[in-house]
């Protein structure tokens, strides 16, 4: 059963229209991930999947329409997004990064647990702590937008572009964990990147998109033997 | 020296008052981007609210902590009606904004309570307080033992409850704010509140020595723009702290200085805030913002 779907999504920036009726689905405890180029459409679809934009089109979460609702409301249906540029508050400590995170949440109990478990998934995390997030480096940044946003206890993680400016050990590191709370916990995700051979090989599901369509979708494993997806996408 | 003690304490008394009402600036500047203009009127008008309800024979006590509740409510409500339309708007225009609402609070206290002074009672004894040959006016050390349970209270819910931390995500970062769950018009809607309700407690504080009339707050709002800007208006604690050395300094130039006495105190705090837009315009806590443009 599809999670999250959307259909006909379009969206506009003043007059200029970004997607032009983006349709996609990610599946209950899957990992969905949107490729394309830079320009595409791909963070303006998390976006508008996260009530960021005035848009056209139905975008349904677990049976129920969310299109329209405010982000703040979406957000405490369970639905996490680690934004572009990390959206970390600088200014606070690493803790309260993570406290802030489970501020959407109404479930409490077992907060102390979660703490752990983000901590014991980024142990660099635990080092920094008490130290405000501005002073954390790219990586150790990153992997505080993906704690923070699992500190909701999401259902479903929207990540954009987490490999953005990162060494590639780093973006090793956050894909494993993003696998590790996929399988563990069963939170769907959906991936959007430029880093495609990355995003494939995690994916099982994804969806190509073009100047705000989608082009082409299918099991990831089937994109990454296709042609035209390597050659434009792989690089090989 | 004893009179370098008096005059250091009884300006920390004030500065506590001018450290507080600044403090409510920085609060809505550093939500909102703007400086509110009619928070000197808004404490004005809750210290007549306190007057009223203290001739309807309320205990002191009473009367200071209902004040302070409507208080709040009302700078609630005044985000909710009169800020919030204009949320989006150019920056201006949220002055013009503020300004507007410092006439009108001003007229219509005029109009219900009339322009003539009147005395509003001090909580604390009459009675000075003797430390060897130093003698302190009661309500000057009350000043500042009310002004420090103010800032304790803040201090406590701006760094150790999820509300108050709330409220710096929303002013640091809206948008990640709502990426979190939190409402963000909520939490500048409380800000006003907050600034509200500590208007309402320096303007009761002050008033038994400015007494009460619909200008009362016009020199102290002078005097807390010199403290934020001192301390810098992206530092709360900067502005509590340039509040205390407005007030101290303001007195000791008037006692030692002979041509400028009582007359010219307030130019003193408006060559303050001069000196240090001339010299470091971030105040001396105060970040440097730097915007995109």
């Amino acid at each position: 059963m599809a999670l999250l779907e959307v259909e006909h999504l379009e969206a506009q920036y003043g007059w200029t229209k970004v997607l032009h009726g983006v349709s996609f689905a990610v599946e209950d405890g899957g990992i969905t991930t949107i490729l394309g180029a830079n320009g595409a459409g791909k963070t303006t679809t998390l976006r508008a999947v996260c009530g960021m934009l005035r848009t056209a089109g139905t975008v349904r979460f677990d049976g129920r329409r969310i299109d329209g609702k405010a982000t703040e409301d979406i957000v405490r249906l369970g639905i996490a997004h680690a934004p572009e540029g990390r959206g970390t508050f600088v200014q606070l400590t690493v803790e309260e990064n993570l406290r802030l995170g489970a501020y959407g949440r109404r479930d409490l109990r077992d907060l102390a647990r979660d703490y752990d478990r983000v901590y014991q998934l980024f142990p660099v995390l635990a080092q920094r702590r008490h130290q405000t997030a501005g002073t954390l480096s790219g990586g150790e940044q990153q992997m505080l937008a993906v704690a923070r946003a699992l500190m909701l206890r999401p259902r479903l993680l929207l990540l954009d572009e987490p490999s953005l400016g990162l060494a590639p050990l780093v973006v090793r590191e956050i894909f494993r964990v993003v696998r590790t709370i996929n399988r563990e916990e069963r939170v769907s995700v959906l991936l959007v990147e430029q880093n495609a051979a990355m995003a494939l090989s995690l994916a099982d599901h994804a969806y190509l998109v073009e100047t705000g369509r989608v082009v082409m979708s299918g099991a990831a494993a089937d994109l990454r033997r296709d042609d035209a997806v390597r050659r434009s996408y792989l690089g090989y | 020296m004893e009179t370098f003690i008096q005059q250091v304490v009884s300006g920390l008394a004030t500065g506590g008052i001018y450290g507080s009402v600044a403090l409510a600036l920085v609060m809505i500047y550093q939500a909102t981007d703007v400086v509110n203009f009619a928070q000197g009127e808004m404490a004005m008008f809750s210290t007549y609210l306190a007057w009223t309800l203290l001739q309807a024979g309320l205990p002191y006590w009473a009367a200071f902590f209902l004040t302070v509740a409507i208080s709040f409510a009302g700078g609630l409500l005044i985000e909710r009606v009169i800020v919030r339309p204009v949320e989006q708007a150019p920056v201006l225009t949220i002055v013009i904004v503020c300004i507007g609402l410092l006439v009108i609070l001003n007229s219509v206290a005029g109009w219900i309570y009339s322009y003539i002074q009147k005395p509003f009672p001090s909580p604390f004894p009459q009675t000075p307080i003797h430390a060897g040959a130093i003698v302190f006016g009661a309500h000057d050390i009350g000043v500042i033992a009310v002004t420090l349970v103010v800032l304790a209270f803040l201090y406590v819910f701006f760094r150790y409850t999820t509300l108050g931390l709330a409220m710096r995500a929303a002013a640091q970062n809206p948008i990640s704010s709502r990426l979190v769950g939190i409402r963000v018009g909520w939490m500048l809607a409380l800000g006003w509140a907050l600034a509200a309700a500590i208007g309402a407690v320096a303007g009761m504080m002050v008033a038994p020595i400015v007494f009460l009339d619909p200008t009362m707050m016009s020199g102290i709002l002078i005097y807390a723009f010199a403290s934020a800007t001192l301390g810098g208006f992206t530092s709360p604690g900067g502005a509590v702290l340039g509040g205390l050395l407005v007030g101290v300094t303001e007195n000791l130039v008037g006692t030692y200085v002979p041509f400028i006495g009582t007359e010219l105190k307030l130019t003193v705090a408006l060559a303050m805030i001069l000196v240090v837009l001339v010299v470091k315009p971030s105040g001396l806590f105060g970040r440097v913002v730097v915007r995109r443009v």
